[in-house]
């Protein structure tokens, strides 16, 4: 869906994005990580033609942009940092507005009336559609911009923070409807800075550090369990002593042991006589991978897939 | 796009606004003039204003030269300087663009949208100076019609004066009943007047394309649209002051402004061609010029507000 190859922009003395090759495949819920100032907007405007890159491709949906944005665009929804509206004229009016001036702008107003309800209805604005922008809150002109981005139906979502201004219903419903427009066969691309964000909805992260992209692979490669089971117990003592130099950190209760299998273990320690309160294989976290790799880590650079 | 434009800017309260401000001068003026029943004598102030309390159907030329010297290119350049500048700013310019709204279709639905509103801002000047100073000033009154020749018409800012101006001998003094005089005295029939009010509109429509043009150079290299319509208005400011400037005339045939006035040649009889083809000539150069310009920097500018 979107591929780059050693895309490069300069904007004067100051390089922020450095050679990245993006590749994100359709039906991919992708999260672009990284810092502010990582490069993260200026990767994504490239992407939609917004600003021009001073070396490298860009290919999107098979087409290269941005010589092909004039078919490509339409079939993506957009949100670029902060939503933007005209702010004395309705949430409906704005939509209306946005979905004219594309190509097809002569589509029926009836054909228009209908999309239009459809956005809002999807992004649970239905009941303000008719008051002017200026009375929105933050999160209502957030959920008003993912509105703009959905009219026309696309393939394609590029969400430049999208859970910016939201409370945490608001990003609980935005999780739910992009994993439900997901489902229904739309690749999300989305960048954040929040690892949560990311963690919870995305099923592959890039991770971009000074306009490098040091990180790209699916989560669940990179959460694989790592060969360590992470044990509660109140007999921390007699199990250290049981399994002894194969517990690599101890924390109070909570024991590190190097060991495969959850279930044989706990079975064994249950066989021993020795009470367990929680057992699971050890996961990295998100945020574990993502520091791994930036700030000082810059030396791990991925190569790509 | 065009039509989305139009939309935006008539419901734009701003575009209203700026309308009836306009309107309200000539007639605060007029108010003044029926009360005292002073004007300018001939040759002094605002061109036909001397006139009026003869001729009532004269005011709507009286008013259009009382707003143009500032009302009109001050409310030109706010607007055409908002055009892309004020979308920039408010964010919207990339949610267009990602429509995808092509820049150069931007950048002629913007000059469309100046147009119109130029349009809108002088004939409502037009009928509401028409019904002022019908119902104000009066109907022409027959005995005084013939009087001076070139009435109203401040000579040095003409410059090269038409024929007409004063050369012709004052025999109107009989005009027919319900005719206006012309500034030659020669009496002009109600369709006449018609005619000439409508070619002074188109002029004086044309006119403040150039300084649009230049407002929407200065809109696509700036974000501020503060910076751009003061920076129009600015490049009129110069215009003028070397329009008057006697070391200047070389270059004074090349000057946006020094045409500016020639559409009072309409009101001669016969009409004076020469300056208002010249008038017409230099806006055509100036709206190429800084239009082409204007797309040159705008089409190939990195978006990054």
């Amino acid at each position: 869906m979107i591929t780059t190859r050693a895309l490069v922009k300069r904007y004067g003395p100051v390089t922020a994005v450095r050679s990245v090759d993006l590749d994100v495949r359709e039906g991919d819920r992708y999260g672009l990580l990284g810092p502010n100032g990582s490069g993260k907007t200026t990767l994504v405007r490239m992407l939609l033609g917004l600003v021009y890159a001073t070396s490298g491709e860009i290919e999107v949906l098979g087409l290269r942009m941005p010589r092909h944005a004039r078919e490509v665009l339409p079939q993506i929804g957009a949100l670029i940092e902060e939503p933007a509206a005209y702010p004395h004229l309705s949430g409906r009016t704005n939509l209306t507005l946005f979905d004219a001036a594309g190509p097809g702008g002569g589509t029926a107003r009836r054909t228009r009336r209908q999309r239009v309800d459809e956005a809002l209805e999807q992004v649970g604005l239905a009941g303000v559609g008719r008051r002017p922008v200026k009375a929105y809150s933050l999160g209502m002109r957030q959920r008003l911009g993912l509105a703009a981005a959905l009219i026309r139906r696309p393939r394609l979502l590029i969400l430049d923070e999208p859970g910016n201004g939201l409370d945490p219903r608001g990003i609980r419903d935005l999780r739910e409807l992009l994993a439900g427009l997901n489902e229904a066969g739309v690749t999300v691309f989305l960048s954040s800075h929040l690892l949560a964000e990311v963690e919870q909805l995305c099923t592959r992260v890039g991770v971009l550090d000074e306009g490098r992209l040091v990180l790209q692979d699916d989560l669940a490669a990179l959460r694989a369990p790592t060969g360590r089971i992470v044990l509660d117990t109140p007999d921390a003592d007699q199990v250290a002593a049981l399994l002894d130099g194969q517990v690599e950190h101890r924390d109070g209760q909570q024991l590190l042991v190097r060991y495969s299998d959850a279930a044989a273990l706990n079975t064994r320690l249950v066989g021993a006589g020795l009470r367990v309160s929680s057992i699971g294989a050890q996961q990295r976290t998100l945020e574990e991978i993502v520091l791994s790799v930036t700030g000082t880590g810059s030396d791990h650079i991925a190569g790509t897939p | 796009m065009i039509k989305v434009e139009l939309v935006k800017l008539l419901r734009r309260p701003r575009t209203w606004i700026s309308v009836v401000l306009t309107c309200a001068l000539p007639l605060i003026v007029a108010v003044f003039i029926t009360v005292t029943h002073l004007v300018p004598p001939p040759g002094q102030g605002s061109a036909f204003l001397s006139a009026v309390l003869q001729d009532g159907a004269l005011y709507p030329a009286a008013a259009l030269a009382l707003v143009l010297p500032v009302f009109l290119p001050v409310a030109v350049a706010v607007v055409a300087g908002d055009s892309i500048a004020g979308e920039a700013t408010e964010g919207t310019l990339r949610y267009l663009l990602v429509r995808p709204v092509g820049r150069t279709r931007l950048l002629v639905a913007k000059l469309v949208s100046v147009t119109v509103y130029v349009l809108l801002v002088v004939l409502a000047v037009t009928f509401t100076a028409y019904a002022t100073g019908v119902f104000l000033l009066g109907p022409s009154e027959a005995a005084a019609v013939g009087q001076a020749p070139g009435a109203g018409l401040p000579g040095g800012a003409v410059g090269g004066s038409g024929p007409g101006l004063g050369g012709q001998a004052p025999t109107a003094g009989q005009a027919a009943g319900g005719a206006v005089t012309s500034l030659s005295g020669a009496p002009l029939s109600l369709l006449q007047l018609t005619e000439r009010t409508a070619g002074a509109i188109a002029f004086i429509t044309v006119s403040m394309l150039g300084v649009a043009a230049i407002a929407l150079f200065l809109s696509t290299i700036t974000d501020s649209a503060l910076g751009s319509a003061l920076g129009s208005l600015a490049a009129l400011v110069a215009s003028e002051v070397l329009v008057t400037l006697n070391a200047a005339t070389v270059v004074q045939p090349y000057l946006p402004t020094r045409y500016w006035l020639a559409w009072i040649d309409f009101f001669r009889q016969p009409v004076f061609w020469r300056d208002i083809q010249r008038g017409f000539g230099i806006q055509a150069l100036y709206v190429i010029v800084f239009l082409a310009a204007a797309w040159a920097n705008f089409s190939t500018k990195d978006i990054t507000a």
